[in-house]
This record gives C-alpha cells, sequence and structure tokens, in this order.
C-alpha cells in the first residue's frame, strides 16, 4: 500500500476537533507550521495538544502559541513552552492567566517514557524521581507503586501516552510514504506510539528511502505514516538548513503582546501564506 | 587582546567558580539558555585536557545523542550524567525549584515556562548546580508557590542525586543535604555580608569567617577569554560578545 500524497490542506482536513494531537520540540526542522495555520484556517476546536517533550524552541513555541491565541486548544501537556531565549509565549501565558487554557504540567523524560511505553502497546512506565514533586501531586494519570522486585522501594508509574494524531514535517519521503528523519528519532517514537500520524515534507525522492542502508536506520517506514504532503517550507519561520527566521518570531511576539495584536498578525498571515512561499 | 588586560568581569568569576566545582567529572550537561554554567563547563573541559565531556543542550552540533531527547534522560538514569545545572523563578531554602509559575496553581499570576527535566535529572545526577543571577527576595523565597522539583527527598527514595550548590550574582552557597539548608561559602568581590542578607528571602547558615569567592588567576582566565571565549560564541554569540567582545567562528 502506498502512503496517501496529498495538499496540505487535505492533511489539515484529517485532523478532528477534540483530536489529541503530538508535537516534537522543534530542535530540528520538525516543526508543523503549514499544518497549524491551516488548522486555524478551519476552525478546528478543543485540540488536547502534548508536546514531546516540550515547544520551547523559536519556531515551536510560536506554532503552539499560534494554536492557542487562535482558540483551537482546549489543554496543553507540556514540560516547557517558551520562544527559548527570546522570551516567553505570549498567547500561552495569557491563555493560562485567564484561566482558559488547562496546562497539565510534566517533566521530560516522564513524557518520553510515557510515549514509549505508548509506541510498546504498554499500559505505563516506571519513572525514577518525581516523587515529592508537586507535579506528581496534579497528575492523576501518575502514581507511585512499590517496586515488586525491592523491599521499600517507590517508584512512580506513568500512565502511556498514544495520541490521536501527529503532526510533523520532514526533510524528504520517497514515492511509497517512507519518511526521512536523521536522528530526530522522537519523531519515530512519536509515529509509532500515534492512531494517525501526518507529515509535510521538503521534497520526495525518486529511489526508495529503505534500499539505502545508509538511510534506511533513519527512516519511519510507510506503514506508520497515514498521509503526506510535498511541502518545502512548511516549517516556516524554520529554514530547510536548520537555522530559524529569529525576525519572524520576534515580529510575532511584538503583535501577539495584545489579544487585538495577535488578532491582525494572525489575519494579514493567514492570507498571505508565508508557510507556501518559500 | 592579552589575557588579563581587562579588568575581571563578574561572569568570570562565576564561570571560574562553577568550573572549580566540575573537577573530576567525566560528562557534565548544560540546558538551555544558561550561558555562564556553558562557560564553566568548557573551562572545565579545557582544564580536563578534554577528559570532562561537556554536552550543550539545544544543538545537535554540541550533543551527541543518536537516540532522540530521551537520550539525556536515559544516560542520566544510568549514571552516566556527573553534573548539570538549573535555574529557578524560585528557589527556596530547602533547595525546591519552583520553574512553573506565581501563585496558587494551578491559577497563575504569573507564568513560567515549565518543569522540563528537572524533576528527574535532580534525583539522579550527583551534583547539580543551582544558578539564578537576579539575588532578590522575590527569586531566593522562603518557599517556593510549587515544587517542580523537591532539593531533598524522604528516607527510601531512590535519590543518587541533587543540590550541591547555588551561585548567584551575589554569593556562592553550599547545600547541606544531611540538613537540607544553604550554607553560605563566599561572597564575590564587592558584597557585603548585609546585601546578601537583606536581599535573600529563605534563612541559611553561615560560617562566622565568609571568604571571597576567587578571581580567576592570570591561567584561567587566559583560558576563559581565548579556547573558552571563541567556544562559546558559537553557542551563545549575543552572551560572548558583549562578555568577551568575541565573535563566532564563520560557519
Amino acid at each position: 500500500m502506498t502512503v496517501q500524497q496529498l495538499d496540505v490542506a487535505a492533511l489539515a482536513a484529517l485532523v478532528p476537533s477534540g483530536a489529541r494531537i503530538g508535537v516534537t520540540k522543534g530542535e530540528q526542522t520538525d516543526v508543523p507550521m503549514a499544518l497549524t495555520l491551516e488548522l486555524v484556517r478551519r476552525g478546528v476546536r478543543d485540540l488536547r495538544m502534548v508536546t514531546i517533550p516540550t515547544c520551547a524552541f523559536p519556531a515551536s513555541g510560536m506554532m503552539l502559541d499560534i494554536l492557542v491565541g487562535a482558540g483551537c486548544v482546549a489543554s496543553v501537556e507540556t514540560s516547557g513552552v517558551s520562544m527559548s531565549e527570546l522570551g516567553a509565549a505570549p498567547r500561552f501565558s495569557a491563555a493560562v492567566k485567564a484561566g482558559s487554557l488547562k496546562v497539565i504540567d510534566a517533566t521530560c523524560p516522564a513524557v518520553y517514557a510515557a510515549l514509549q511505553a505508548g509506541a510498546k502497546g504498554q499500559p505505563f512506565a516506571a519513572l525514577r524521581g518525581l516523587i515529592g514533586s508537586d507535579l506528581m501531586a496534579h497528575r492523576d494519570d501518575w502514581a507511585v507503586v512499590s517496586n515488586p522486585f525491592e523491599d521499600g522501594d517507590p517508584v512512580a508509574v506513568l500512565k502511556a501516552i498514544n495520541p490521536d494524531v501527529t503532526l510533523f514535517h520532514a526533510p524528504m519521503a520517497d514515492r511509497r510514504g517512507n519518511v526521512w528523519i536523521g536522528r530526530n528519532r522522537d519523531l519515530l517514537t512519536l509515529a509509532h506510539a500515534s492512531a494517525t500520524t501526518l507529515v509535510t515534507v521538503e521534497k520526495i525522492v525518486d529511489f526508495d528511502l529503505m534500499e539505502d542502508e545508509t538511510l534506511a536506520p533513519a527512516v519511519i517506514p510507510d506503514f506508520y505514516v497515514t498521509a503526506l504532503a510535498e511541502a518545502p517550507g512548511a516549517c516556516w519561520p524554520q529554514r530547510a538548513d536548520g537555522s530559524t527566521d529569529l525576525d519572524v518570531v520576534r515580529g510575532y511576539m511584538a503583535a501577539a503582546r495584545t489579544a487585538e495584536g495577535f488578532a491582525d498578525w494572525l489575519s494579514a498571515h493567514l492570507d498571505a501564506r508565508p508557510e507556501a512561499a518559500e | 587582546m592579552s589575557a588579563g588586560a581587562a579588568p575581571v568581569r563578574p561572569e568570570e568569576i562565576q564561570a571560574a567558580a562553577i568550573a572549580g566545582m566540575l573537577e573530576g567529572a567525566r560528562h557534565v550537561a548544560v540546558g538551555m539558555v544558561s550561558p555562564i554554567p556553558g562557560t564553566g563547563a568548557l573551562l572545565a573541559n579545557e582544564r580536563s585536557g578534554g577528559a570532562t565531556r561537556v554536552s550543550i543542550l539545544g544543538s545537535k552540533k554540541t550533543t551527541f545523542w543518536t537516540n532522540g531527547g530521551s537520550e539525556l534522560f536515559d544516560l542520566a538514569g544510568r549514571g552516566r550524567l556527573d553534573a548539570f545545572f538549573l535555574s529557578g523563578g524560585q528557589i527556596d531554602g530547602g533547595a525546591n525549584v519552583n520553574l512553573v509559575g506565581v501563585g496558587d496553581y494551578p491559577e497563575a499570576k504569573v507564568r513560567w515556562s515549565g518543569s522540563f527535566g528537572s524533576a528527574y535529572l535532580y534525583f539522579v545526577v550527583p551534583r547539580v548546580i543551582l544558578f539564578r543571577w537576579e539575588h532578590t527576595r522575590r527569586t531566593l523565597v522562603d518557599k517556593v508557590d510549587f515544587v517542580s522539583a523537591p532539593g531533598t527527598s524522604e528516607p527510601g527514595v531512590h535519590r543518587p542525586g541533587g543540590p550541591i550548590a547555588l551561585i548567584t550574582n551575589l554569593c556562592l552557597f553550599d547545600f547541606q543535604r544531611d540538613r537540607g539548608r544553604f550554607r553560605l561559602k563566599s561572597l564575590h568581590p564587592g558584597v557585603t555580608l548585609e546585601e546578601v542578607m537583606d536581599n535573600t528571602g529563605f534563612d541559611f547558615d553561615r560560617p562566622e569567617r565568609v571568604g571571597e569567592t576567587p578571581s580567576p588567576d592570570p591561567e584561567t582566565l587566559a583560558l576563559i577569554r581565548g579556547p573558552v571565549a571563541r567556544r562559546i560564541a558559537d553557542v551563545y554569540p549575543v552572551f560572548a560578545r558583549s562578555v568577551f567582545g568575541v565573535e563566532p567562528a564563520a560557519a
């Protein structure tokens, strides 16, 4: 079976309101900004975002902030949301202060452990640490149990994470729908754990990625990919070379300081389609 | 630029103090937006002739992970990370760290970015160095509003790791794990004990005589302003330009 190849709008149409959405931290060129803006255009509501494990790089923080500001999000499960050294995520911070956004606070290794359990089809994962933190106190999907193999050894267990839909951008895919992710292995775990995986790619190549032994270990096989779109620049304001256009992020942050400024920024950018311009 | 020509800067004293706490470490990781800890860690690396490996999070150029973002936590869980740095919006006298916000959680008067890896690394990394460059009663509080990561744990909880020190723009504290309290170790040059007392929101122990945080010797200063400055410029260009007047190497 070959993976469906669609355009970005048709990919976004596969995301229902209320879905639990997995996104990665945006350290590499994986931020699904084109899909994000398309979800906003469609007026999707009540998304339950899970960040793997944060959205705290400039472009990933901006992506999450846009979804929150546009009213698409009911809750964010995360270990960190910010624009890194540029500062706080403005609409996210405002929504938390206003009490209109539910934040399910986590810590990075707990997100990874729970996602890995989800990828394996297991009910929970065990993890050191956590005990005595207020994170633990506010999570009804985390618990402390006794290590069955050692007396007097309390250990935290975390309910598995299985997103409904995972969204990301990747450098390339082949005609079958195999997706090359480099060393960005969080994407592989996320695809394993998710029910649906939707991918935009910089380019589609004409050879089979699985036939090349040097590339194959960094491939998500087509088996795990629901649909993809060839969409160069869909990780805007990240660039294909791994850098981020920080002026774009600064401009966004300045505008999004107020709800009105955010609304103006959003309507201008929804019309201009910057994510499809490159 | 000849080393030692310019007056010693506070960042250089702080970085040298940090490097002094990293002696013998095999592997040190530096979190996001931590230029002074990064400078201290790279100084430790230079001094050790490369024996102390430094991973700076946030770029694949300065980390060696091939198994995704969980690899840092996995190797820390296996005891392969000796030192890490944590800051906090609030830090209290029990070394509890708050990275979440001010107010009665989940309500927030101020919301910060989140707890990142703190609630795990604080438990498993033997030498966690706390840092906060705003030493005020607003940041160093009697009790944090939210415990992202606790400074100490109940007996029986697996905890090979934890805080060893807190360094600020005014002074250096040691953390006494057995007592669960900070002890003033040294005052940075020009800082008085009264200033520290006035600006600290928690109670702490202090010796009868408090020393001064040493300024780096000429050799150390030459390392900081030479190879360390050039390397930190690749990761934190704005910091390196303002503190060392150094530009990143051409990409």
